[in-house]
């Protein structure tokens, strides 16, 4: 396979886009992209060796296994060897003019020690839909979700990670914006010992509009990444990147990188980005590091905030002072925390679902209604 | 009958380099329907009073003692405290982003009286008192005090004071910050407490004009961590008139 000749004309465009494995270097952990990773922990998905694929379970009849097409490319070197190591990609084909409120429910399912998966999420134009895609695996995975959202298409994607034990889950998910077209991206992210996220976006046309939102708990010991990338590459679209993370326990780590490059001829968007973390213990690390690279001036909007802060005690004791118990208290904050992120998960009743999954990890007990 | 007694209180709080001592042997007895204000100029230690009453972590008590009906105070949590009968209406109330007022308020109340109120009758419950606070309904859908004004504030704390109805209330400087037709909503509110509840009340202040609309039986001058002197509702007067320099000047004589 041929490497995308692109020069690096910005300092946050991948400089690599390709699916030989073979284009990308080794990482050691020096490269800007691989900086906060543990590599050290990684090695293995750094080699090409070969895996078997992930298989699926869905309820809905527009999820089938298919070709994995080379109209898109990795960025980064895990991405390349499960992708030449895939044997089929996971497709969802909606098709155009596709409404329907009702979830597209799809479970990533896998058994070996180790495995690779490929999705295709392939929406036609003037859809409205939403798709579920749970990869909650006890094996370790690599591999990519793409995304193609039709002309003047709405859909909703919910990413639910919510890794097991050990595992250890290096994911890439580039989604492609059509002209008009709104694309809500949504991930939670759990569990596992490793968890490398990188989401990215790019526009087929003007008029698109993309939230890319995340909800993340890092305890223990454990390591998560979350790398966005949003390409302005065309004119009067927007972005939103709102990302929460709650961190606990006495060595976890979690990174977040959200990089958002406006071109030159990207002229009247607007682009907004958000990280907050909370920190639920003494012992957690939270990087937070926002880049908003601007080649025209020419735009409605561009912003971005981060804050990772201490629980406050302070509101507990107000809580406290009303008479609530210290463990409900600290579930109230937590909960507010995250609760303008969950809002953007439309359905209720997934809504519920991740919160009391969230919940769950955190160690409360579902809270009077 | 319930009281609250506070005997010989002593407390510091952590600063650099050691500990400072804020209350240096506070003595106060307050009964139901009483209703007695703590007057005292900046930094006389009175917030701290009402902090440590509610057990602040960040106050250590070092000895003295405070009852309720007998009952040990000081080794009770924050929440079990407020659970016995004790309300704080704060100075500065701590916003609490993404937890709205509707769902504060139940929650609070569903802890205090140690079981769920009925949804109905809650609800109208809330509604009246809100009404009675001169608060628009749709302030029960925002988040705890974020964004709120000042008398935003003071009016959601004595909303609290009214659906939680405590034995004994300790009101922070609840007039600070207040204009006067927000000060008279709110003192009509604590007022109207006080006269269907017959809890006591503990109003702390640095001014004496909340003590135009709520009307003590005892005054208390507070300065340098200690009650100085105590009297009726003219101590009040001779405050407004004269200031804290004579009571400041003891001290330091």
């Amino acid at each position: 396979m041929t490497a995308v000749a692109e020069a690096p004309a910005t300092d946050l465009a991948p400089r690599i886009r390709s699916n030989d494995p073979d284009d990308f270097p080794l990482p050691t952990g020096r490269e800007e992209e691989w900086r906060f990773t543990p590599v050290n922990v990684v090695q293995d998905f750094f080699e090409v060796r070969p895996l078997p694929t992930l298989g699926f379970t869905s309820p809905s009849p527009l999820v089938s296994t298919g070709a994995v097409g080379d109209d898109t490319y990795a960025v980064d070197r895990p991405a390349a060897i499960a992708r030449h190591a895939v044997a089929h990609a996971i497709v969802i084909e909606i098709p155009d003019g596709h409404e329907s409120g009702e979830a597209i429910d799809v479970s990533l399912v896998g058994s070996a020690p180790a495995a690779v998966g490929h999705i295709v999420i392939r929406c036609g134009r003037h859809a409205y839909a939403t798709v579920v895609l749970r990869h909650d695996l006890a094996t370790d995975s690599a591999g990519s979700i793409v995304t193609h959202v039709g002309d003047g298409s709405r859909l909703t994607i919910l990413s639910l990670m919510d890794g097991r034990g050990d595992s250890r889950q290096m994911w890439q998910w580039h989604s492609i914006i059509g002209r008009d077209a709104t694309l809500n991206a949504l991930s939670v992210t759990m569990g596992a010992a490793f968890i490398r996220m990188c989401p990215s976006v790019e526009f087929a046309g003007p008029g698109g509009a993309v939230d890319v939102v995340g909800a993340f708990l890092t305890q223990g010991a454990e390591y998560q990444e979350h790398r966005v990338f949003i390409d302005h590459n065309q004119p009067h679209c927007s972005s939103n990147v709102v990302y929460k993370g709650a961190l606990s326990g006495d060595s976890s780590h979690s990174v977040w990188v959200g990089d958002v490059l406006v071109r030159r001829n990207a002229v009247g968007i607007d682009t907004y980005e958000l990280n907050r973390n909370l920190l639920l213990t003494d012992g957690p690390r939270a990087d937070s590091v926002p880049n908003l690279e601007l080649e025209t001036g020419d735009v409605a909007g561009a912003g971005h905030a981060s804050a990772t802060g201490r629980f406050d005690d302070e509101q507990l004791f107000y809580l406290q002072s009303r008479g609530i118990p210290e463990d409900l208290a600290r579930h109230l904050v937590v909960r507010g925390f995250f609760v303008d992120v969950l809002a953007k998960i439309g359905d209720e009743t997934l809504r519920r679902e991740v919160l009391t999954g969230l919940e769950a990890r955190i160690g409360m007990s579902e809270l009077p209604p | 009958m319930n009281t609250l007694k506070i005997s010989d209180l002593h407390a510091s709080v952590d600063v650099e380099g050691g500990t400072k001592e804020i209350l240096r042997g506070v003595s106060l007895t307050l009964d139901s329907g009483s209703v007695q204000a703590v007057m005292g100029p900046n930094g006389s230690g009175k917030s701290t009073l009402a902090y440590v009453i509610a057990g602040h972590p960040k106050y250590t008590v070092t000895s003295g003692s405070i009852t309720l009906d007998g009952v040990d105070v000081l080794g009770m949590s924050v929440d079990e405290r407020a659970r016995a009968g004790l309300f704080l209406a704060m100075q500065y109330p701590v916003e609490i982003p993404g937890v709205s007022v509707s769902n504060f308020l139940r929650t609070a109340a569903t802890s205090v009286r140690g079981e769920a109120p009925k949804l109905r009758e809650w609800i109208k419950e809330v509604k009246e008192a809100m009404a009675s606070l001169q608060m628009d309904p749709a302030f029960s859908e925002r988040n705890v005090n974020e964004g709120f004004s000042g008398g935003e504030k003071k009016r959601h704390e004595v909303l609290q004071l009214a659906l939680l109805k405590p034995k004994f209330a300790i009101l922070d400087e609840t007039d600070s910050g207040l204009d006067v037709d927000a000060l008279r909503t709110v003192s009509e509110g604590v007022n109207a407490f006080h006269a269907t509840s017959d809890a006591g009340i503990l109003l702390i202040t640095h001014y004496t004009r909340i003590l135009r609309y709520i009307t003590p039986d005892v005054v208390h001058v507070f300065v340098d961590g200690r009650i100085v002197e105590s009297g009726g509702p003219a101590l009040a007067d001779e405050l407004e008139a004269q200031g804290y320099e004579r009571f400041v000047s003891t001290v330091n004589a």
